[in-house]
């Protein structure tokens, strides 16, 4: 039971930091806390904003919930739960579920649900194919939008061909078309994924009955699939790394290299160079179009917009293949040992009933996980960066037009001021006027950009307002691994030994070295081999770089997360959903990973000084 | 069976799990185990037959079982008077000689010319027996030295039968003293560096999925005994990872004493509290254990040693029963349509 002496603060009592009252303000007024806001209960959402949020970046809170509550509330009509609404303050992104308590509500939208969901569950491949093709299409849709641009004078076909229409209806045109595909994106995304977990999540629950002291990762490993798109851009670095050697061309990649004289020198060469260049297109189109974060934020660049991510494993894949060691992900024997575990398991069980039951469940789990571990690169990846370059050709254009001192600042704006001062362009373009725009924005850039760096420097209360008896919401413990107990621990932090941190024990094995705190992709240069990786979240676009580090540790993440996944095949100790280890440990401390356990454990207060 | 029913004594190698009646479960076991090409040190069995030939003796020069029948198990005194007797009996009047041969001959053969030290154990013939653990620790003799005191320690455990709570127990439950009796493994010493307990089930939830290993320095004796508390290890049967360690303040291990039998003795402070085992040898506990299990089908309750050149051997496996015993319900009530599974996770808290 909960401790009535203990709470979050209410959303009232949290201060918009001083200095950041404009940039707070500029946030449309329906995510901001007020006042009715504290009957209910918050948390921030650090697993997918865990930094300040830019303006403009705030448009995937808004698509992401529209379409999941959509789904939730009126699509699939899940029995106890609607959707998510979400805040702002100080850059953080609080949300609140909302619950259905009325038995009989519940009890009517279960019947809905089952005449809706079920069908999902039904035809389950038939709509995931069709989902594939509506995705596919939506990227070629996005793909064919023309960058914005306006000529001095219309060309003379505009009248010839008698279009009737001039350059500057095209801005508003293709910025409400890049807009509304990115709404609708996340109505795909929404579209199977409460389902698939909630199919994950029912084995789950059985296998906890069943045994009670199973792991959660070993759970994980049972459902696990084995052919996701997710897993392809890893496995086409390593393609790259195979032919650089076939071809004859290793010599050119080493660690540190110069990408573009890399290239240049390839290019240069000729024949086999030229050779590999070739390939290196075939794999950039599509599975370098990862982002080197989650995708949520519009500096998780793509790997085809950066290749620092692809090239830095380049070197380690190359070596292995040289010394004649395996490096393709053996999918054959992962899937023959994911078969023998749940066999395994099956044979434990005591009754005809029981494995009835489990066969059931693991059958409509693997059915259904593809869509999980797959939507990730359609949606998050591919699209989103689609999104996000399509708004960066707007900074460029306004840049241009000297509302900027540079493209990157239009991710300061919300979507709805970019909007203005599109519409600001194309009525001065059109009057032969000058735009308003670049007397207006750079100030307010400069008062956002301040802000966000005093954001990141504060911190906030990891949840807001009442807590409730019981989670209840299977989207909340689904999506965030939010329980009564987590929330518990919230309250008790640092009541623990302090050199100890607890997280998921992602996957086993114990190993002691020195933590690397990466807190952007831009640092991962700096580990070095055999150190353990300290971050936030990662997604699997950091698989190559697993094969350097001896050990994993994120804040944020349960036994699902893709650290957990990619920690898992290649047999990394790890501990995700740690609350607080980027925080709690230092830059080059010794710290002893227990994946077996969750347990990260500081072994040293001293950071030791990393050789220079 | 190879073993004729008129022996006195059984070989591990000949011995199979039907031959309880004659060895004791705990001799029927070993002999399984060996079968099974589980490491198990080498050993015989003294069968309930060389019991059974000397107790017609003892009845011959005066009554036995007609004695111990005809107690009031109320009456403490009569009981530890008899009992008494008894025991001094079974403990020091001559053996029939083919009995006695029999043992000091397998007993050269185990020990050879090499000195080896036995292990003197009592093994029940019924599950009653285990159950009232009335054939306990106090049967276990170790580090026996010679052949004399290997007959000797035969002795002590067949004159535990009539022990005062033995005796006591069997008049309470009007057990007929007629078949009433003993077996006695003899069984090569292990000089443990490490040693403890494993059960294939967790003792705590009965999941089946986990192996729990408790093991200290030393004899394990001094686990189960419980004069030490033992490190914990939680090991995912199937997929070996572990998930607790418990790493205990072990002052002390038992080990052999230079004139037989075993000792106490402190530890350093460095060893006290390191872990008596490493992840190497728990995997190959969990190896072992998941062998045994499937050999007979079901969760087991095993004693194990790690000999000073690292050898693991198996001393003892016998079948879990707090658990084993309980009813099998379904986990889930099981439904036609798999989708209705689903609503234990959307349909909110019922």
């Amino acid at each position: 039971m909960s401790q009535p002496t203990k709470g979050f603060p209410l959303p009232s009592s949290l201060k918009v930091v001083p200095g950041t009252e404009a940039a707070q303000a500029a946030h449309p007024y329906y995510i901001q806390f007020n006042p009715g806001d504290d009957e209910r209960f918050w948390f921030y959402n650090s697993m997918h904003f865990p930094e300040p949020m830019h303006h403009f970046d705030m448009v995937t809170a808004e698509a992401a919930y529209c379409a999941l509550g959509s789904f939730n509330t009126r699509v699939h009509v899940l029995p106890t739960t609607k959707g998510i609404d979400h805040r702002i303050i100080n850059g953080r992104v609080f949300i609140g579920g909302v619950a259905v308590t009325d038995p009989a509500e519940i009890e009517a939208r279960a019947k809905e649900f089952q005449q809706r969901a079920f069908y999902y569950y039904e035809h389950w491949e038939t709509l995931y194919d069709q989902w594939k093709e509506k995705m596919k299409a939506l990227i070629a849709d996005a793909q064919a939008l023309p960058k914005p641009s306006l000529p001095d004078l219309e060309p003379l076909e505009t009248t010839h061909t008698g279009k009737g229409v001039a350059a500057n209806h095209a801005l508003i045109d293709t910025y409400r078309k890049t807009l509304e595909g990115y709404f609708r994106m996340w109505h795909h995304h929404f579209e199977f994924l409460l389902l698939g977990y909630g199919a994950y999540l029912t084995f789950f629950d059985f296998c906890k009955k069943a045994f009670p002291e199973i792991s959660d990762q070993a759970i994980s490993r049972m459902v696990a699939g084995m052919e996701a798109e997710i897993f392809r851009p890893d496995e086409e670095v390593k393609r790259l790394a195979r032919r650089a050697v076939e071809l004859g061309v290793d010599d050119k990649f080493h660690d540190g290299m110069v990408i573009d004289d890399v290239l240049a020198a390839l290019d240069q060469l000729g024949g086999a160079g030229k050779e590999w260049l070739k390939e290196l297109e075939t794999s950039r189109n599509p599975w370098f179009n990862v982002n080197v974060g989650d995708g949520f934020y519009h500096y998780h660049r793509s790997w085809n917009d950066d290749l620092s991510m692809p090239f830095a494993a380049l070197p380690g894949y190359i070596e292995k293949v040289k010394a004649g060691q395996p490096i393709e992900r053996p999918t054959g024997k992962l899937i023959e040992e994911r078969e023998q575990l749940v066999a395994d398991y099956r044979d434990l069980l005591d009754t005809d009933e029981d494995r009835a039951t489990y066969d059931q469940l693991i059958t409509l789990a693997h059915r259904v996980f593809p869509y999980v571990e797959g939507h990730k690169f359609y949606c998050e990846h591919w699209y989103t960066n689609l999104f996000f370059n399509k708004i960066r050709e707007y900074g460029e254009l306004l840049a241009e037009n000297g509302f900027f001192a540079e493209p990157a600042d239009v991710f300061h704006l919300t979507h709805y001021e970019l909007e203005s001062a599109i519409i600001d362009l194309m009525l001065t373009w059109s009057s032969g006027s000058q735009p308003i725009g670049p007397q207006h924005w750079p100030a307010k850039v400069a008062e956002r950009k301040a802000a966000i760096k005093v954001w990141a420097e504060h911190t906030v209360p990891p949840a807001l307002g009442v807590v409730p008896d019981v989670i209840d919401d299977p989207a909340i413990v689904m999506l965030w691994g939010i329980t009564r107990e987590s929330l518990d621990a919230w309250l008790s932090d640092g009541e623990g030994p302090s050199n100890e941190l607890k997280g998921f024990a992602a996957c086993q094995g114990v190993v002691e070295g020195t933590a690397r705190v990466v807190k952007s992709v831009e640092e991962i240069s700096r580990l070095q081999q055999g150190d353990i990786l300290v971050c936030q979240v990662t997604n699997p676009t950091w698989a190559p770089i697993f094969q350097k580090i001896s050990a994993a540790v994120s804040d944020i993440g349960g036994s699902m997360s893709h650290m957990a996944i990619v920690a898992r095949e290649y047999e990394l100790p790890a501990v995700v959903g740690t609350g607080s280890a980027t925080q709690r440990i230092k830059d080059g401390q010794r710290i002893r990973v227990d994946g077996g356990r969750g347990i990260v454990t500081i072994l040293e207060d001293e950071p030791v000084l990393e050789n220079a | 069976m190879t073993m004729s029913e008129t022996d006195a004594i059984g070989w591990f190698a000949d011995l199979r799990i039907d031959d309880r009646p004659t060895v004791g479960g705990k001799g029927a076991s070993l002999g399984e185990l060996t079968h099974a090409g589980i490491d198990v040190p080498p050993g015989f069995v003294v069968t309930t037959h060389a019991f059974e030939l000397f107790l017609q003796a003892l009845e011959q020069a005066s009554p036995v079982r007609a004695l111990v029948e005809a107690l009031d198990p109320a009456d403490l005194d009569a009981v530890t008077a008899l009992s008494r007797t008894l025991r001094a009996r079974v403990e020091q009047e001559p053996l029939p000689q083919q009995v006695e041969r029999a043992i000091l001959d397998a007993h050269a053969q185990l020990a050879g010319g090499s000195g080896a030290t036995v292990a003197v154990r009592s093994s029940a013939t019924t599950e009653d027996a285990e159950d009232a653990s009335f054939a306990g620790l106090q049967d276990t003799f170790l580090w026996v030295l010679d052949a004399q005191d290997t007959v000797h320690r035969v002795r002590e455990c067949w004159g535990s039968l009539y022990s005062v709570e033995s005796v006591t127990y069997r008049r309470k439950h009007g057990l007929p003293e007629e078949g009433v009796a003993m077996a006695v493994v003899v069984q090569t010493m292990v000089d443990a560096r490490t040693a403890g307990v494993m059960f294939t089930r967790s003792p705590t939830t009965g999941d089946k999925s986990v192996i729990t290993v408790e093991g200290a320095w030393g004899l394990g004796s001094a686990v189960v005994s419980g004069e030490v508390t033992p490190d914990r290890w939680v090991i995912g049967k199937i997929t070996g990872e572990i998930s607790t360690r418990e790493i205990s303040d072990k002052h002390i291990r038992q080990v052999p004493a230079p004139g037989g039998g075993i000792v106490d003795e402190a530890l350093p402070a460095d060893m006290r509290n390191a872990p008596c085992l490493s992840d190497e040898e728990l995997q190959a506990l969990r190896a072992v254990g998941r062998r045994v299990e499937k050999h007979y089908g079901r969760p087991q309750d095993i004693e194990w040693a790690i000999d000073k050149s690292g050898a693991l051997l198996l001393l003892q496996s016998r079948p879990e029963t707090v658990w084993s015993a309980k009813a099998q319900a379904p986990v889930t009530a099981p439904v036609a349509d798999p989708l209705k599974h689903v609503m234990t996770i959307f349909g909110g808290r019922k």
